[in-house]
């Protein structure tokens, strides 16, 4: 076994060098491709993030001003024909009375309020403008005669007196005025007749028409008839009552498993079960949840359709591995140390776990539940098999009243007919639920940062 | 006997039998000086390295031996906020100079760490690791006989001829250290750097690596960084002894260890500091 | 109303049974020798709380799930006797007017002479009935209460029992957990075999046409249901988002990891998950404004016939939500790789790329994986990207930038609004939920073994 060659000698290690050298600008040519590479991969992500904000920002931010018609309608005694509100007579019952008030009201909607609408617009209207009356109507969102009516039932008195309101002006001529439909396209594939546009431009002109702070995104309802008065405030309780749900069953429920999980279970079969289900549970499509809620929820124990508790109760199902696996995390970095005194204190594993062990992850805790809170808020799959995509004009009471949330509003704003209109108003309901998201994350970093230099 | 198996492998050439003073100096460092961030780690550390023959570097820990082991081959170049000073040359070559590349620095200058680090590969492509990257094999032959000769030289050979494709992470430390050693020498160094190379091992391993080494010194000038003042005694010819990141003495190892000059170095090595 | 004055007694109940355990105990450890009482104060409080909650909390239980059915049986005894058998919408109106004048509000029209003896008669025995139940809980509170008083002595173990229940608490709560998967798997096969009683099981799963006819008049003709249309369509935009997303997201994952200077990477990281956190309607939203339209006119640039809404533009989409998954998960794995190997492949003058290629990789390879498997069953569980940007055109064709339609979008278009489970045309969405169920398991158990069997071999 002596046949090893002699070892290296000058001129060996010298062919040696020659060798490493000669690929050596080969090897860095490699090394700076492969460098680049990363870097344009960086770059690459880093791109979609800047054009994916811009897209959105660039199509919603306009759609937070809107069009506004200021003019001075007269609530004429002419069109108003019934105008005295029906009295409680002593001894009628208050369903009786219910019923005649919502009477007089329903004749009230009979009237014909365009005709104020109308006089109110051909007061302000520069003069000599030719137009008809169908085709100015469409200036104005359709919701504002209703808007009105609804002055007009609060307040009775206003018969015959003359009132300074300002109209929403129709979802077209937001479009027309924002340049969101091609103002050159010709007259068959416009949404406005051609009076109406130059109505809406001579409007504006004169400052009839103004642009001011959309309020009726934050403060309205879903409209399908009346676009341009169409808000989040529906879908807005819908997702706040969801929310409600998930913390108060989601956070309790989810840091109890993880305690028991981590600081009882015995080392068994059954807990390494429970583990891998949790582990699985967090990766099954959500789209899957929302059929347990179709199956479940709404077929087997009869819960209403569209309701909030429902969406919540299946959200909480969804949130619940990610705030036990978090849980259990900030758990496990618990250092042994402070386990060993308090139990070599005397203390019971109950006392440790509640007095010493929890109170320290909590900042842990809190992170985790506001980022699976934040991820439950921007969920739209499984609310469309629970019936949360249903169009509701109201905003719900309770958490059982039919609602819908942000993201749902979002996928049924973003099917709407009037494209030209809505493309712009989805983009300012995702800002609205981006915005949540980025306070939630916020208030989740704020409060880490500041729990932690305390603890 | 592992011992025993290691002896059949004798290399046939002996080490130099030049006395140490006259070797030629293969490396040469003056005032060289590392700092991590703010904090100075090294201070004016200035040493020759002699050829074909193993130097130790023994200090208590911290002393900021290993710190100038990594400089040797710039090793800490991949610390972040690392800053060395002062100039080490390789060959009369600045190892720090701009003009230097440090790919081709450490394919000259080898080296071996504290804990056995094979990669997760067979222990055939652990040895061919470093040929392949450097393009040193013309062929699969070629690459054969470099993987043979490097574990033959490393004395893994025999013990692992049957399973040279089953990953080197199944190889117990000793043997994993062996594989290190041998993937080092697989790309032809000159200078070989250990850094507590037994430190993870347990003494009949370590007894086996020892041997190694001082066959290795045949061909390859050595340095090693040690904790064990026993290990330094028993495989090198010079010792360096640190202490708080300056270098104390230099010298013969057995007049280190028999006649110090420093209070400091009687002191450790007599096991008052350490 | 009813039901704050209940909340309010009970916590007042609450409040006083936890002072008489803790006085109780108080005053017997006065008594008893210094430090032989076994539990603290508190805990005999607990201990006593729960026993006066318990029996209190099942009364009022009772009384919420059966209250409704009593009173319902008390108004029938009033209603003529054709209108309790005809049954139905009138019956139900006539209750609910019953009701309405029990509670005081009254009701518009004229009162049926039966209806203000009925709405009389229910609001005296509502008034009894409440009475009763208040008297049962408050007087079995009491008595449990009472009870649990007297159990106190020094050496009640008032803590351990506590504990006990505390305990049976936690794993209750853990408990659902498996509910919930068994109520997932449960509710998917029992759907999905009534499914089966329409449409062959050889039908569904090898069907090569997807046509469910919607047809209100019920009758024989359900239309076609074969998955593997819906099934190509998954698999298609799978594999597009995986193009995009695998090379993108490991290597920003190795550029941050390896070569971003700690400045860069703690800015870069948190920027890109940011993709992360975006609600993927949100995405959806997007490949229909933006992605749709740039790569159908990137395509006639080119002289392709790209459809804006296609297989293409929710796959493409579909990566770059998935970028952020991949890269964090590779970026974990990647920090687990032991620094010693690379710095043994340093040692050997590899450069950086060198080393990364041919050892970071490898060493990570089996935690890559694991990534890759559960961003693959994430695609493949996506469903509002594709609903809004593949085009829901459930027809096989090999051509990526064609529409098509994937088992999730099925599942959505079948379901909606939808709750009568009465024929095929909604019971499939459970046949293909329970598909999608099984696909995305498998995928998850093998990642997740992957992934832990490497972290294993590093510890």
């Amino acid at each position: 076994m002596t046949d090893i060659p002699a070892g290296i000698d000058r001129s060996e290690s010298a062919e040696r060098r020659a060798r490493v050298r000669a690929g050596l600008a080969r090897r860095h040519r490699g090394e700076m491709t492969f460098r680049g590479l990363g870097l344009a991969a960086i770059v690459l992500a880093l791109g979609f993030v800047a054009i994916f904000f811009w897209t959105i920002l660039s199509k919603g931010l306009p759609s937070f001003m809107q069009p506004v018609v200021h003019v001075e309608a007269f609530f004429d005694p002419a069109v108003i024909t019934n105008p005295a509100p029906p009295v409680q007579a002593v001894g009628q019952s208050d369903a009786d009375f219910r019923a005649q008030s919502l009477k007089w009201q329903r004749d009230l909607a009979g009237l014909n309020w365009n005709k104020i609408v109308e006089a109110a617009l051909r007061r302000a209207m520069p003069a000599g403008t030719e137009i008809d009356s169908k085709q100015i109507l469409t200036v104005v969102e359709t919701s504002e005669r209703h808007r009105l009516r609804e002055m007009f039932v609060a307040d009775p008195s206003l018969l015959g007196k003359t009132v300074k309101v300002d109209l929403l002006a129709s979802a077209n001529v937001d479009s027309w005025l924002k340049g969101n439909i091609d103002r050159d396209l010709p007259d068959s594939q416009q949404q406005l007749s051609a009076p109406a546009r130059a109505l809406a431009d001579a409007l504006a002109a004169n400052g009839t028409i103004t642009m001011r702070f959309a309020w009726t995104i934050f403060a309205n309802v879903d409209s399908r008839a009346a676009p341009a008065a169409a808000g989040l405030a529906g879908a807005f309780m819908g997702s706040l009552y969801m929310m409600l749900v998930v913390i108060l069953l989601a956070v309790p429920i989810g840091v109890a498993s993880a305690i028991y999980l981590e600081e009882y279970a015995p080392k068994s079969r059954l807990t390494d079960l429970i583990e891998v289900n949790i582990n699985n549970l967090a990766a099954v499509p959500s789209i899957v949840f929302g059929l347990l809620g179709a199956a479940v929820f709404i077929n087997t124990f009869h819960l209403p359709l569209s309701a909030p508790l429902v969406g919540g109760l299946v959200l909480t199902l969804m949130t619940l591995p990610t705030i036990i696996i978090a849980t259990r995390g900030a758990l496990q970095g618990v250092s042994p140390s402070l386990r060993q005194a308090a139990l070599g204190l005397g203390a019971s594993k109950t006392q440790m776990v509640f007095h010493h062990v929890l109170p320290v992850t909590f900042p842990s805790i809190l992170t985790a539940t506001i980022i699976g809170v934040a991820q439950a808020l921007g969920e739209t799959a499984p609310l469309l098999l629970i019936g949360m995509n249903a169009f509701v004009a109201s905003v719900p009471a309770t958490p059982l009243d039919q609602a819908t949330a942000l993201p749902v509003q979002v996928f049924l704003w973003q099917g709407n007919e009037n494209r030209n209109f809505f493309e712009a108003r989805t983009s300012a309901a995702i800002i609205v639920l981006l915005g949540l998201m980025i306070v939630l994350n916020a208030v989740a970093i704020f409060l880490r940062t500041r729990l932690e230099r305390r603890a | 006997m592992l011992a025993g198996k290691v002896k059949m492998t004798q290399v046939s050439d002996t080490a130099p039998t030049t006395p140490l003073a006259q070797r030629p100096i293969r490396v040469s460092a003056s005032d060289v000086t590392v700092h991590y961030g703010a904090k100075q780690a090294l201070f004016g550390v200035s040493i020759d390295i002699p050829d074909r023959a193993v130097t130790s570097f023994i200090g208590p820990s911290g002393c900021g031996k290993s710190t100038f082991l990594r400089c040797i081959n710039r090793m800490n170049d991949t610390i972040e906020g690392c800053r060395v000073g002062g100039s080490i040359t390789l060959d009369g070559e600045d190892v720090y100079s701009p003009a230097l590349d440090v790919v081709e620095l450490r394919a000259r200058v080898g080296m071996v760490f504290q804990k056995p680090n094979p990669f997760p590969k067979s222990i055939y492509e652990n040895v061919a690791y470093g040929p392949k990257i450097h393009g040193l094999a013309r062929s699969k032959a070629d690459l054969d006989e470099i993987v043979v000769t490097s574990l033959r030289k490393a004395g893994l050979f025999e013990e692992v001829k049957d399973r040279l494709h089953e990953p080197g992470t199944g190889l117990s430390g000793g043997q994993q250290q062996r594989l290190c050693i041998a993937r080092a020498i697989a790309v032809g160094p000159e200078v070989i750097l250990m850094d507590e190379p037994c430190s993870a091992l347990d003494p009949i391993a370590t007894a086996v690596i020892e041997e190694l080494i001082d066959e290795l010194r045949a061909n390859y000038t050595i340095i090693i960084v040690t904790h064990s003042m026993q290990q330094a005694a028993r495989v090198s010819q010079k010792t360096a002894f640190f202490h708080l990141g300056k270098l104390i003495e230099e010298g013969r190892t057995e007049d280190i260890f028999t006649n110090p000059t420093k209070k400091q170095t009687q002191d450790y090595i007599t096991g008052r500091i350490g | 109303m009813n039901s704050y004055v209940f909340a309010a007694l009970l916590l007042a109940l609450l409040a006083i049974a936890y002072q008489v355990g803790w006085a109780r105990s108080r005053a017997l450890a006065g008594t008893a020798p210094a430090r032989s009482f076994h539990s603290r104060p508190q805990y005999h409080g607990t201990l006593v709380v729960l026993w006066t909650l318990i029996p209190a909390l099942l009364i009022l239980g009772l009384w919420t799930l059966f209250g409704d059915t009593v009173f319902r049986n008390y108004i029938l005894g009033f209603l003529p006797a054709d209108l309790v058998a005809a049954g139905g919408m009138p019956l139900e109106q006539a209750m609910q007017r019953v009701r309405a004048i029990a509670s005081g509000f009254g009701v518009a029209g004229q009162l049926a002479p039966y209806e203000q003896a009925a709405g009389d008669g229910l609001r005296q025995f509502q008034l009894i009935v409440l009475l009763i139940v208040i008297a049962a809980a408050a007087g079995t509170a009491i008595i449990a209460l009472l009870y649990a008083r007297n159990r106190i002595t020094a050496r009640l173990r008032a803590r351990n029992e506590v504990e006990i229940f505390v305990r049976f608490l936690l794993l209750a709560c853990s408990a659902i957990a498996i509910l919930t998967t068994l109520g997932i798997v449960a509710s998917l096969v029992t759907e999905a075999f009534r499914f089966f009683t329409f449409v062959s099981p050889i039908d569904f799963f090898f069907g090569t046409v997807w046509n469910p006819v919607f047809s209100s008049s019920g009758g024989g003709a359900h239309g076609q249901y074969g998955l593997l249309p819906l099934l190509w369509g998954t698999l298609m935009v799978s594999a597009i988002a995986m193009l995009v997303a695998l090379p993108l997201g490991l290597m920003s994952a190795i550029y941050l990891n390896q070569y971003a200077s700690p400045r860069v990477r703690s800015v870069v990281k948190p920027v890109i998950e940011i993709l992360a956190g975006i609600p993927t309607i949100v995405y959806g939203f997007f490949a229909l404004v933006t992605m749709g339209p740039f790569l159908a006119g990137a395509g006639a640039m080119i002289g392709l016939d790209v459809s804006a809404t296609s297989a293409l533009t929710a796959g493409v989409v579909m990566g770059i939500m998935i970028i952020p998954f991949i890269s964090s998960l590779s970026d974990d794995i990647l920090n687990q790789v032991p620094t010693a190997m690379r710095d043994g492949s340093y040692g050997l003058g590899a450069t950086q790329a060198e080393t990364i290629r041919r050892v970071l990789l490898p060493a990570a390879l089996p935690g890559i994986v694991g990534a890759f498997l559960l961003a693959v069953s994430r695609a493949i569980g996506e469903t509002m990207i594709v609903v809004l940007a593949a085009g829901n055109s459930p027809v096989l064709r090999a051509n990526p930038l064609e529409p098509i339609s994937t088992v999730t979008v099925s599942i959505v278009n079948q379901l909606t609004g939808d709750t009568d489970f009465a024929g095929p045309q909604s019971l499939v969405a459970f046949a293909l939920g329970l598909t999608l169920f099984v696909m995305t398991l498998i995928l998850n158990v093998v990642a997740l073994m992957i992934v832990r069997r490497f972290r294993e071999q590093y510890e």
